[in-house]
């Protein structure tokens, strides 16, 4: 059964992808509106499925698809706490490609896969899992706003008449989303890996710290880390802050992407 | 739909003519009083700008002579004027009077400021009494149609001068303009009217500067600002979130280096240019620069151009819907027509009716509480069937031209006087013997 309303919200989140790629070439305000609508649908949807893996008891915490399905519905919630505050909707150019392919691979199938190794402090692993989460769709989101504000700085440079009317918000507006979600994803990524080393000592007794996992996740929080602090002190934004900011969202796919050859930190079936 | 208006504006007539027949606010009031003291008119406004002069009235019988009175009451020829002047009648009217309110007849079409001066000149027609029924309904519903036009196109929403550009321009950079600090570099006409935009729509605080010192704190001083020394511009020049620049200077000013300076001094926090000197204060290198967006004269031309294209795509569409608002007004006017022609007839069978049943019932004699629901629910059950078809065209025909004609017929046939309620029924009454016998 929640399958069946991670499919409804798939769907919904369908039309909120569908506006993303129109988006980038026109401007529609009815376009937006209905998007917008209809994530907001998906979201309820999704957090029904969610309650209702959770509350039948079979929501495993580390299972890669409520992960991703987990992670998709922490992501439209930045998506929706923005446009509370900026009435925006063109982060979901980035945030509903994300979200419908993260969704989507989580409904497809719902197989449990299981941390491989037996966890002995549960509520930490829950409390890393939602930290690290939250770090990611703050990062997601980062990531999108510093390639909007590309665009939309080339929008201005261009000088086409055109760059009065787009769908993007002003060029500071923009640059505020992305540096207020890089500095509200930092110390959730922070504690999120502080979490994750505590389950591992206790798991493991030690941590490897040449597992691919813990190596690329370390990588991934120093790039974070680049980019917070350039941007505090020498005001980074545009190219290098793009480019600092992609090169931390690829950290971030490779660390994920490390459960599959990571010694300790590996889903089996 | 007796509507007939006479006028002038931007279009038909020079300066010299629409100065002649410019009315002062003033004199206004007087002015609808004369008009509708005018032979043949029964209500009417009369609405007077910079652009244009309209008289707009409801007749008493479909034709009055406005141009006499326009003759009469500025004292001008028919030479001098008439061939200045446009005549518009019923439907034309109409339309002429929503597209004036829409701002579709305007110099620049889309501004704002023309519905606002109907508006006007409404409230003043209304309060001598010159603007009752007929011409409330009209602009009641110009007002709305003008509304309607605003939100639904964008032909109102884009500017158009080259100041106003660059307000848009920092708005698409900045967001708000709250708390911008605004540079003038070189104090002329140009880079002051920017800058009095810019400082309406939020800027904080502004800086001046100009060779001739003295001339930088006096325009400093307009804006409660503060003169900068010209040898001072690099080292000040990046407290500025945006820059207007218009020095005679020869070559650029501000060059590349000095753009690399500001950013790190600002911590990369973009800055505006608005560049309207020839030739150019800010070198395309400079403009180049991550964080520096740079506009000189052509480009803010161009945007402005641009704009004016747009109007015109939107004035297209706003026209699409004064004309169905048109032919709405018109219908609804033509179905008001009738309404009172239904309601006399209504009233004329029913004393028809009653008299009939007073008639009979001495003849009859006393009847019982049955028989007299049967005679009841019998001849209203006639009236109503006699009735149905001549309603039922009059409804269809009120949707039509031939309305007039309709209504006509069938006020002669049943000999209707429909002003008012009491006068149908005394007519019909009188007629009595005419009524209906089964």
């Amino acid at each position: 059964m929640s399958l069946l309303w991670l499919r409804f919200a798939l769907g919904c989140y369908f039309i909120g992808l569908i506006y993303a790629f129109v988006a980038l070439s026109r401007t529609s305000d009815l376009f937006a509106r209905i998007a917008l609508h209809a994530a907001s649908l998906g979201m309820v949807f999704h957090f029904v499925s969610l309650v209702e893996v959770f509350v039948s008891g079979q929501f495993v915490w580390a299972s890669v698809h409520n992960g991703e399905s987990l992670l998709a519905f922490i992501s439209m919630c930045f998506f929706m706490i923005i446009y509370a505050i900026y009435q925006t909707t063109s982060p979901g150019v980035v945030v509903f490609p994300v979200v419908f392919f993260l969704t989507f691979v989580a409904a497809v199938d719902q197989q449990p896969v299981l941390l491989t190794a037996f966890v002995q402090r549960r509520g930490w692993l829950i409390a890393h899992i939602i930290l690290i989460f939250t770090g990611y769709a703050a990062l997601v989101l980062s990531f999108g706003a510093s390639l909007l504000y590309l665009l939309q700085e080339r929008r201005l440079k261009s000088k086409k008449p055109t760059s009065l009317i787009s769908f993007l918000p002003a060029l500071e507006v923009i640059d505020q989303i992305g540096y207020r979600s890089l500095l509200l994803g930092f110390p959730f990524m922070t504690l999120g890996l502080l979490t994750g080393s505590v389950v591992a000592l206790t798991t493991y007794g030690r941590v490897d710290f040449l597992d691919p996992k813990i190596l690329l996740s370390v990588l991934m929080w120093a790039v974070y880390m680049v980019m917070v602090f350039t941007r505090w002190n020498s005001g980074w934004r545009g190219r290098r802050a793009a480019i600092l900011a992609s090169f931390a969202f690829v950290a971030a796919l490779a660390a994920w992407a490390a459960n599959y050859f990571s010694t300790i930190h590996r889903f089996v079936s | 739909m007796r509507y007939q208006l006479i006028g002038l504006n931007h279009k038909s007539a020079p300066l010299q003519i629409r100065e002649k027949l410019a009315i002062p606010e003033s004199r206004l009031p007087d002015t609808c009083r004369e008009l509708t003291a005018y032979p043949g008119i029964e209500e009417g406004m009369v609405i007077s700008t910079c652009n244009r002069v309209e008289v707009v009235t409801h007749t008493v019988n479909g034709s009055a002579d406005l141009r006499g009175f326009l003759h009469d009451h500025f004292h001008l020829t028919p030479q001098e004027l008439d061939a200045h002047l446009y005549e518009f009648r019923e439907k034309d009217a109409v339309r002429h009077i929503f597209r004036v309110a829409a701002s579709l007849d305007s110099m620049v079409v889309g501004e704002a400021q023309i519905l606002g001066q109907v508006k006007e000149a409404y409230a003043t027609a209304r309060a001598v009494g010159a603007v009752r029924g007929q011409l409330d309904q009209l602009f009641s519903r110009a007002f709305a149609v003008a509304k309607r036009v605003r939100t639904e196109t964008a032909v109102g929403s884009s500017s158009v001068s080259i100041a106003s550009v660059a307000v848009e321009l920092a708005k698409k950079i900045f967001g708000t303009l709250q708390g911008k600090n605004v540079f003038i570099v070189g104090a002329g006409k140009m880079s002051e009217l920017a800058a009095r935009h810019l400082m309406a729509h939020g800027c904080a605080s502004i800086f001046v500067a100009n060779r001739t010192y003295e001339r930088a704190i006096g325009l400093a001083q307009k804006f409660n600002g503060q003169a900068i020394k010209f040898e001072d511009l690099y080292s000040t020049c990046d407290r500025a979130d945006i820059v207007i620049t218009s020095t005679g200077a020869p070559h650029a000013i501000f060059r590349r280096e000095h753009g690399e300076q500001f950013l790190a001094r600002r911590k990369n926090r973009p800055m505006f240019f608005i560049d309207i000197a020839v030739p150019r204060d800010v070198s395309p290198d400079m403009a180049k620069l991550d964080g520096i967006f740079a506009y000189d004269i052509d480009d803010l031309q161009q945007a402005v151009t641009s704009h004016v294209a747009d109007r015109r795509k939107e004035a297209e569409r706003a026209e699409q819907i004064i004309a169905s608002e048109v032919e709405k007004f018109e219908a609804r006017a033509h179905t008001l027509d009738v309404v009172p022609t239904i309601v006399s007839l209504q009233d004329h069978l029913e004393t028809i009716r009653q008299a009939e049943i007073d008639r009979v019932r001495g003849r009859m004699g006393q009847l019982t509480p049955e028989q007299e629901i049967a005679v009841e629910a019998l001849t209203r059950g006639i009236i109503n069937k006699v009735m149905h078809t001549p309603i039922t065209t009059l409804k269809t025909a009120a949707k039509e031209s031939e309305a007039t004609t309709v209504v006509d017929v069938v006020r002669r046939l049943f000999n209707l006087q429909v002003k008012a309620k009491d006068g149908a029924a005394e007519a019909a009454a009188k007629k009595d013997e005419v009524g209906i016998r089964h």
